[in-house]
């Protein structure tokens, strides 16, 4: 009987009890600014998100130009529309913490995008709900379900701007060591809301402002 | 020509030892998995990185990536299509070795009925094909037909994803009807039961007549043919049935194969979806269809089996319980009552967003 358990017990692992997420389909390239106001509280994060060439020809898919392959500003409008729309519903990849504390992030402002080199750039500036002043603040971006996959730039990936002078800046790139995704798997499973497959992708930002 | 035998041999190589593979990494995967099966809005896996999903996701993402250089390289080297359709067919491959419904929902429905190996192999492979004819289909239709724009695909995308989900709802709910019935019947007259299941598993028989290449599969059958006290097997074996007189083994059952092709088959693959509307837009959308069918070949592959893996552990669950009087059937419409519920829950899963599955390209 024990062994028939054992069977039936493997059968379930071999039926596939929890269908996850798969793997990424859309890689985007990122560099992102955290934007102070002149009183030293943190505003809101600017991203300038390039997509790889795959996910910016879908993308153009059916768009009418005046000039074939070449797409203007105005002319990419509606599409810019749709993405920070779209975006919404994901919470723009982008979580904040400020002191351990969740920071909202309002709808997007000065949004569009950028056709170079045949890559499309979505720039964004997410502002804050309200404005944070912390000691501590730390910026996620990724995916939960790890269909993008975010990079940042190799060069400057994130820039902090009119940050008080005394803020630092550590940067952190998912898989820079095992110890890491070891200890966000412990995080995980130690808080309930925070457990997501795409968050061993996460690229974390912390500034301490002493 | 070295660069045909490169991309192929390349697939080829890439493709065995996937396959050697897979079996081990399903286990491993879904042990880890199953964890917390059902636990939350977002399945909550904790696999490390650097293990063998995180391998699975890079060697899928390399393949991937290398897809849309390959198809611009195609432009004005022919040969590097033999590239393309190579790297295809071992993303195909190792995407359906990562946690997918589709498989899921497969290996259920076989575990859910009296299938044999072969049948879920068939299974395996039409609805990989369904699910690349779909592709090409919305591609064709509304990226070079109507010139549509993503964000339509996309609504489109979305809808067929929707039904894609209701109708494996649908048929997990057929499958618990019938199979639930089976199994009350079951828990009522045990002794009965021992007598018809064993009759029931006659198809097997019938399947023996055209199928000698599998050995496991005729050795799990040929035990359970010593109980069926000596029944006379012809041709018209695989149509009379036991207590479960439901049509699915046997000839009859393709209406309800059809069923679990459709449910599973309707709903695209993104990944297939990017590289054919890529390929339209450099002008070689021959070659993305190429690679999407090539793509929906390896998928097969890999579906098909896992697909063999559970019938051939239900075929041993059998054999094990074979020798309880009564309770062996019992245990047997159990199990086939389990498959059929988790069937629905996937389903149901897919369908309110509790399952997470790869999602439309919507950005």
């Amino acid at each position: 009987m024990y062994r028939l358990l054992g069977l039936l017990l493997l059968a379930g692992f071999v039926l596939g009890v929890a269908p996850a997420e798969a793997h990424p389909h859309v890689w985007i390239t990122a560099k992102s600014e955290v934007v102070y106001a002149p009183d030293g509280s943190m505003t809101g994060v600017r991203h300038a998100w390039t997509f790889d060439d795959m996910f910016t020809t879908y993308a153009l898919q059916g768009l009418e130009t005046k000039t074939k392959g070449v797409y203007t500003r105005e002319e990419l409008a509606p599409l810019a529309q749709t993405n920070v729309e779209s975006l919404k519903e994901f919470n723009f990849f982008t979580f904040a913490k400020a002191d351990g504390k969740k920071a909202k992030f309002v709808e997007p402002v000065d949004y569009f995008l950028e056709y170079k080199d045949s890559a499309l750039t979505l720039h964004f500036m997410l502002p804050l709900k309200a404005p944070v002043t912390s000691k501590q603040l730390a910026l996620e971006v990724f995916d939960p379900s790890y269909f993008i996959d975010f990079k940042f730039e190799d060069s400057d990936p994130i820039k902090l701007v009119g940050a008080p002078a005394a803020c630092k800046m550590q940067f952190q790139r998912p898989n820079d060591d095992t110890a890491n995704a070891q200890r966000l798997n412990e995080q995980n499973f130690m808080n309930g809301d925070n457990s997501n497959y795409g968050a061993m992708f996460a690229n974390k930002i912390m500034v301490n402002c002493p | 020509m070295s660069r045909i035998f490169g991309g192929l041999a390349r697939g080829i190589a890439i493709t065995a030892a996937a396959i050697a593979a897979v079996i081990v990494f399903d286990a491993a995967l879904h042990a880890l998995l199953a964890q917390n099966p059902f636990g939350g809005p977002r399945p909550a896996a904790e696999p490390p990185v650097g293990g063998i999903i995180g391998w699975i996701l890079a060697k899928q993402s390399e393949f991937y990536r290398e897809m849309s250089g390959t198809i611009r390289a195609a432009k004005s080297d022919g040969s590097a299509v033999w590239t393309l359709l190579g790297i295809s067919f071992a993303y195909g491959i190792f995407h359906a070795a990562g946690p997918g419904h589709g498989k899921a929902v497969i290996s259920s429905y076989l575990v859910a009925n009296e299938e044999t190996a072969r049948r879920g192999i068939v299974l395996s492979f039409a609805s990989a094909l369904l699910q690349a004819l779909v592709a090409v289909a919305i591609v064709a239709v509304f990226a070079w037909l109507l010139s549509a724009t993503a964000r339509t695909m996309c609504s489109a995308e979305k809808a067929i994803e929707i039904a894609s989900y209701g109708l494996i709802a649908a048929f997990g709910a057929r499958l618990v009807w019938t199979k639930g019935g089976a199994f009350m019947r079951a828990l009522q007259a045990k002794p009965a039961m021992a007598m018809a299941a064993a009759h029931h598993h006659d198809h097997g028989h019938v399947h023996h007549h055209h199928d000698h290449d599998h050995h496991h599969h005729d050795h799990v059958h040929s035990h359970d043919h010593s109980h069926s006290h000596g029944h006379v097997h012809d041709e018209h074996c695989g149509h009379s049935h036991g207590p479960t007189p439901d049509q699915l083994a046997g000839p009859g059952g393709w209406q309800r194969g059809l069923g679990a092709i459709f449910a599973v088959g309707l709903r695209p693959c993104s990944g297939a979806i990017l590289v054919l509307v890529f390929s339209l837009a450099q002008g070689l959308f021959w070659a993305g269809i190429a690679a999407t069918f090539v793509m929906g070949l390896g998928t097969a592959i890999t579906v098909a089996t896992i697909a063999v893996i559970a019938v051939s552990a239900k075929g041993l669950a059998r054999r094990l319980s074979a020798g309880r009087e009564g309770g062996g059937a019992l245990i047997m419409r159990g199990i086939e009552f389990g498959a059929a519920g988790l069937v629905l829950l996937f389903g149901l899963g897919l369908l309110f967003g509790y399952l997470a599955a790869e999602r439309a390209t919507c950005l």
